[in-house]
């Protein structure tokens, strides 16, 4: 799976040594990661173990006090602008604004990408037609469903044809229908522009289904790397190799992962915040 | 039993057509053009939301016109207060519609605390937007919202029978006041938040400064009849000079329109350059 590292054709994402404390809590602790281009790579891990600050630090929401974020080639701490021109952002939270149509909330961030007035309508029209929305677009996102409100949020990410769209938690607190419909659409979005796709989620089958590569990511740092099969088939041959039988069926996802966090998993996953966060927005989705 | 029923909806590669314009990323504007591309944005955003809900509007009327109704006619009668020979409802119409546009700037922090709870700020914080634009432009549609409100209390005030002038330029100036006056409300309101962060904590100190600031300003009463230290407040107060510009322009009494709007418009910079310092606090 190595690559070559061309200066001129940079990664998608690279962190070197990214350490992000709050007060005395490491959210953040030393994280080294690349994703390539065009790939959908997922950052799994409970609550708390840093995928968000981590996201944050990427989209250049939080400051990089230790060590360097780079996205295709820019610095995330000293060319600001350069890296959001880049970035599509779907937060944790249903961010879409209740207030407004589906259409006026995609052609807001049209124009704060810039977009010129000349093929804004048009623009907004194809992000919406991209995600199905077209037919509720003139109704307010109050109205939607959890599932819609993501899909315009992709909207609103897609319209200013990023490069890297990042996506915090996308299916969290939706139903398994309008999960795997979230899924789909980034997929078919993904598979229609190449755009490199980097999600975070605590949902194992969702990530062994549909990224390319993963990254297990406990108390601060990525523990283990890799494709899904990739992983499960090498934690597969370990147990074979201590003893176990050839008949056990492969590990999922989750035997890997609790395999790399090793024991404390439980206990330590998540605090209190993380846990209000995640039912608020579990909440408001219904 | 594992099959998915037929009619759930699947998007594939196909699917996806007529995306040509999402494979291309939109040229980036010039330097200058992006602080009134963002404010206009911002802008247009308030005005489509009070297009979609006007509740807010017609229940922030009702406040305004009960002081003009109960207080400015009765105060009218009693002639206790020195104008200066004007009507005292006419003297006061321009100090409530000042106090009306005030008191939508002084909470607007609450909005940003809500947009931030809701991702929506944290969203826009990562698109190509200096901070001081967001502020400028969270600001300004502050003022639009605003000036809907004062626009509103200007039509009860000519129903009451208030002597306003239909001045074009001066309307435009009455327009540039409020807008200006609540650019600094709000963006003072918005520095509160990202002090408190918490929408609780900021409805209290909003609810606790609205008075001081209103009782502390000319909107009901000359500076010349307060106590000196009122005088003090009232003179470091920019609701004062709001007021005083609203007068000089709306009906035609003696002000300092020049000095009120360098005034407001260095509190406005002031206000904007505290915001954006503080909006960082509101992205952790």
């Amino acid at each position: 799976m190595t690559r070559d590292i061309d200066a001129a054709e940079p990664e998608a994402v690279t962190c070197t040594g990214l350490a992000y404390f709050f007060g005395e809590t490491k959210a953040v602790d030393g994280l080294d990661l690349s994703v390539h281009r065009g790939e959908v790579f997922g950052l799994l891990g409970p609550n708390g173990a840093g995928k968000t600050t981590a996201i944050r630090c990427i989209t250049t929401l939080l400051p990089v006090p230790a060590g360097m974020v780079r996205v295709f080639g820019s610095d995330a701490a000293k060319d600001r602008m350069g890296v959001r021109r880049l970035l599509g952002y779907v937060p944790q939270q249903l961010s879409a604004d209740a207030g407004l149509t589906g259409r006026e909330n995609v052609t807001l961030f049209a124009r704060v990408f810039d977009v010129s007035r000349r093929e804004r309508a048009e623009r907004v029209g194809q992000a919406l037609a991209a995600v199905d929305l077209t037919d509720a677009a003139d109704r307010l996102a109050k109205t939607y469903s959890g599932g819609m409100i993501r899909r315009l949020e992709l909207a609103q990410a897609l319209v200013s044809a990023p490069r890297l769209l990042i996506l915090d938690e996308p299916t969290i607190g939706l139903d398994p229908i309008a999960r795997t419909g979230v899924w789909e659409h980034i997929n078919a979005v993904r598979a229609a522009t190449g755009m490199t796709v980097l999600v975070t989620t605590h949902y194992m089958d969702e990530a062994d289904q549909y990224c390319d590569r993963v990254g297990l990511m406990h108390r601060g740092r990525v523990r283990a790397l890799g494709t899904p099969t990739e992983l499960r088939q090498g934690l597969g041959e370990r147990r074979r190799a201590e003893g176990a039988p050839a008949s056990a069926p492969l590990p999922t996802l989750e035997d890997v992962f609790r395999d790399v966090a090793g024991s404390g998993l439980d206990d330590k996953s998540g605090d209190f915040r993380d846990v209000r966060s995640t039912r608020r927005t579990a909440n408001r989705v219904g | 039993m594992s099959e998915a029923p037929a009619v759930l909806p699947t998007a594939s590669a196909e699917r996806v057509e007529g995306i040509d314009l999402l494979l291309r990323p939109p040229r980036p504007r010039a330097g200058w053009r992006l602080l009134p591309a963002r404010v206009g944005a911002m802008c247009t955003v308030e005005l489509q939301k009070l297009r979609h809900d006007r509740t807010e509007v017609y229940t922030r009327a009702i406040q305004p016109a009960l002081w003009l109704l109960i207080f400015g006619q009765t105060f009218t009668r009693i002639r206790a207060i020195p104008t200066g020979g004007i009507p005292y409802i006419d003297y006061m119409a321009p100090g409530i519609i000042a106090q009306s546009a005030m008191f939508i700037a002084i909470f607007y922090g609450i909005q940003i605390i809500w947009e931030r709870d809701a991702g929506i700020l944290n969203k826009l914080l990562v698109t190509p937007t200096p901070r001081s634009a967001l502020i400028t432009g969270k600001a300004f549609a502050a003022g639009v919202k605003s000036l809907i409100q004062a626009l509103v209390v200007v039509v009860i005030a000519a129903l009451l029978g208030v002597a306003l002038t239909w001045n074009p330029l001066k309307l435009l100036g009455v327009l540039g006041t409020v807008v200006l006056g609540s650019v600094f409300f709000s963006c003072l309101s918005m520095t509160i938040a990202g002090i408190v962060i918490s929408r609780d904590r900021l409805m209290g100190i909003g609810q606790a400064i609205t008075m001081p600031l209103f009782f502390g300003s000319n909107a009901l009463y000359p500076i010349s009849v307060m106590p000196g230290w009122l005088q003090a407040v009232s003179k470091v107060n920019p609701l004062s000079y709001e007021v005083d510009a609203l007068r000089g322009l709306l009906i035609g009494a003696h002000a300092h329109v020049a000095l009120d709007f360098a005034v407001l418009l260095v509190a406005a910079l002031l206000g904007i350059t505290a915001a954006s310092s503080l909006l960082g606090r509101l992205a952790r």
